[in-house]
């Protein structure tokens, strides 16, 4: 194992991680923007929003997040949507961790006592009072630790813009062993970096869990 | 019919669930003050009955009133939300199992609704929660989550919360059913308590005796038909229907 090339191309390496962390960021917000109104549009009364919600998680968790990315990257122009290869990354990949978010969501919001509910509409509070008073709060917690395991998914899924020339670590990785003709380390240099950004995302995960809960 | 009407008037109240018919034309009237006990098998209707009163299940016939006010009039859905809420402020609810929310303390339970509902300042709020939690005897736990108190001291807290929003009524379903026993008297005394006030109550319950020491008048509901009522001391002693005798010895043997 070639050591010294390690020590020598990691700066590269560290920049392309952060670029996977903002990457990462921006996706999670995207994915949790459109996971919250995929889940509230799931539990609508209005069949058609309801309807348009199942579509939408169907479709983005039925088909492989590549393929989605290279419709939106490569296809777009075809019927309009230019974007760059970052701006297409953060959409597509957002909208496909949206899709698996809803569901998180949605199971969070459905699992919470229909007492609690019942409880919050017999004082007189709205629908929208005992979601965002009673109902929210509650399922908030819950929700923690799995879209933590989402979040996890999405990080890894980063990986996947490296297919449309994003300059995130798994794409510097293939350019340097272009030029060095060293995959094992350089794929093993891509490893720990991603291992370490999702073991610190993880112990965060956890210790917001544990500060949530309820005494 | 005459349209003069009762404090609580349920008129032809019927509900199914499809071809399952819950309520079969129900009619009752209750004066303000006065206390309604409903006691029935599991399945005839009594809690349906209860809850349509607030319309937390929906009657699929017939009309309620409160205070000459139609509960479940027929409304486009924006202004019937508007409109049932109102009512519902009017209307407080004790459930089987508590539903007191987790994520609060027991003050915080109490202020939430009048806060947010009649814009209480927080200040007005806790004095609300200290005067009504004071009322059960649970001013020592105000500061307790839902988790570190008893099943009494929950329902407490519970009937606290509901009173603390000043109704008209008080609906009780099952308040006592999910109790240790032990637990029970010191939430039936909460409720003499309330009875000696004068609130008027309808109160789902299982426990004969206690229906007969704080009733007025006790209703016998069975497969979605008041079968019998009158004064606890005739609905008790001398029943005149064979389900509602079938119904007390069964309930006398299950208690020996």
């Amino acid at each position: 194992m070639d050591i010294e090339l390690m020590l020598k191309v990691y700066p590269f390496f560290l920049e392309a991680a952060w670029l996977t962390i903002v990457l990462s960021v921006l996706t999670a917000v995207l994915g949790l923007i459109c996971g919250t109104l995929g889940a509230f549009a799931r539990l609508s009364r209005f069949a058609i929003l309801r309807f348009i919600a199942a579509a939408y998680v169907s479709v983005f968790r039925g088909t492989p997040a590549l393929i989605q990315l290279f419709i939106l990257y490569f296809g777009g122009p075809q019927i309009g949507i230019q974007l760059d290869a970052f701006e297409a990354g953060v959409i597509g990949l957002g909208i496909n961790a949206g899709a698996y978010m809803a569901e998180t969501i949605r199971g969070g919001i459905i699992s919470i006592d229909k007492g609690q509910r019942e409880a919050a509409r017999t004082l007189g509070l709205s629908h929208w009072q005992a979601m965002y008073k009673i109902i929210l709060p509650q399922a908030a917690r819950l929700m923690v630790r799995p879209l933590g395991v989402n979040l996890n998914m999405l990080i890894k899924a980063t990986a996947l813009v490296a297919a449309i020339s994003v300059v995130e670590l798994t794409y510097t990785a293939q350019r340097y062993i272009g030029s060095t003709y060293k995959p094992f380390e350089m794929f093993l240099l891509a490893g720990v970096l991603y291992m370490i950004i999702i073991y610190v995302t993880g112990r965060g995960v956890v210790w917001l869990d544990r500060k949530v809960q309820i005494t | 019919m005459t349209d003069e009407k009762s404090f609580v008037e349920i008129r032809h109240a019927q509900k199914a669930f499809g071809k399952l018919e819950v309520l079969k034309d129900i009619s009752l009237s209750v004066d303000k003050g006065q206390i309604v006990g409903i006691i029935g098998s599991s399945g005839s209707g009594k809690s349906t009955l209860l809850r349509a009163i607030n319309d937390l299940d929906p009657l699929t016939g017939g009309e309620v009133w409160l205070d000459g006010v139609e509960v479940n009039q027929k409304l486009p859905h924006r202004q019937y939300e508007k409109h049932i809420n109102q009512m519902r402020q009017q209307v407080g609810m004790v459930f089987q199992h508590f539903n007191l929310f987790p994520h609060m303390t027991a003050r915080e339970n109490v202020t939430m609704a009048p806060m947010l509902l009649k814009g209480l300042s927080k200040d007005e709020a806790n004095t609300l929660a200290e005067e009504q939690l004071d009322n059960v005897g649970m001013l020592e736990r105000i500061d307790y989550y839902p988790s570190q108190l008893s099943g009494g001291q929950k329902q407490r807290v519970a009937i606290a919360r509901a009173l603390a929003m000043k109704p008209k009524l008080m609906l009780f379903d099952e308040a006592t059913s999910a109790l240790d026993p032990e637990l029970v008297e010191e939430v039936n005394q909460v409720m003499r308590k309330l009875a000696e006030q004068h609130m008027t109550m309808i109160i789902v319950t299982h426990e004969m005796d206690f229906a007969a020491s704080v009733c007025d008048r006790v209703l016998f509901m069975d497969q979605g038909v008041v079968v019998e009522e009158g004064p606890p001391s005739m609905l008790f002693k001398n029943p005149t229907q064979p389900r509602t005798r079938e119904f007390l010895r069964k309930h006398l043997e299950n208690a020996k």
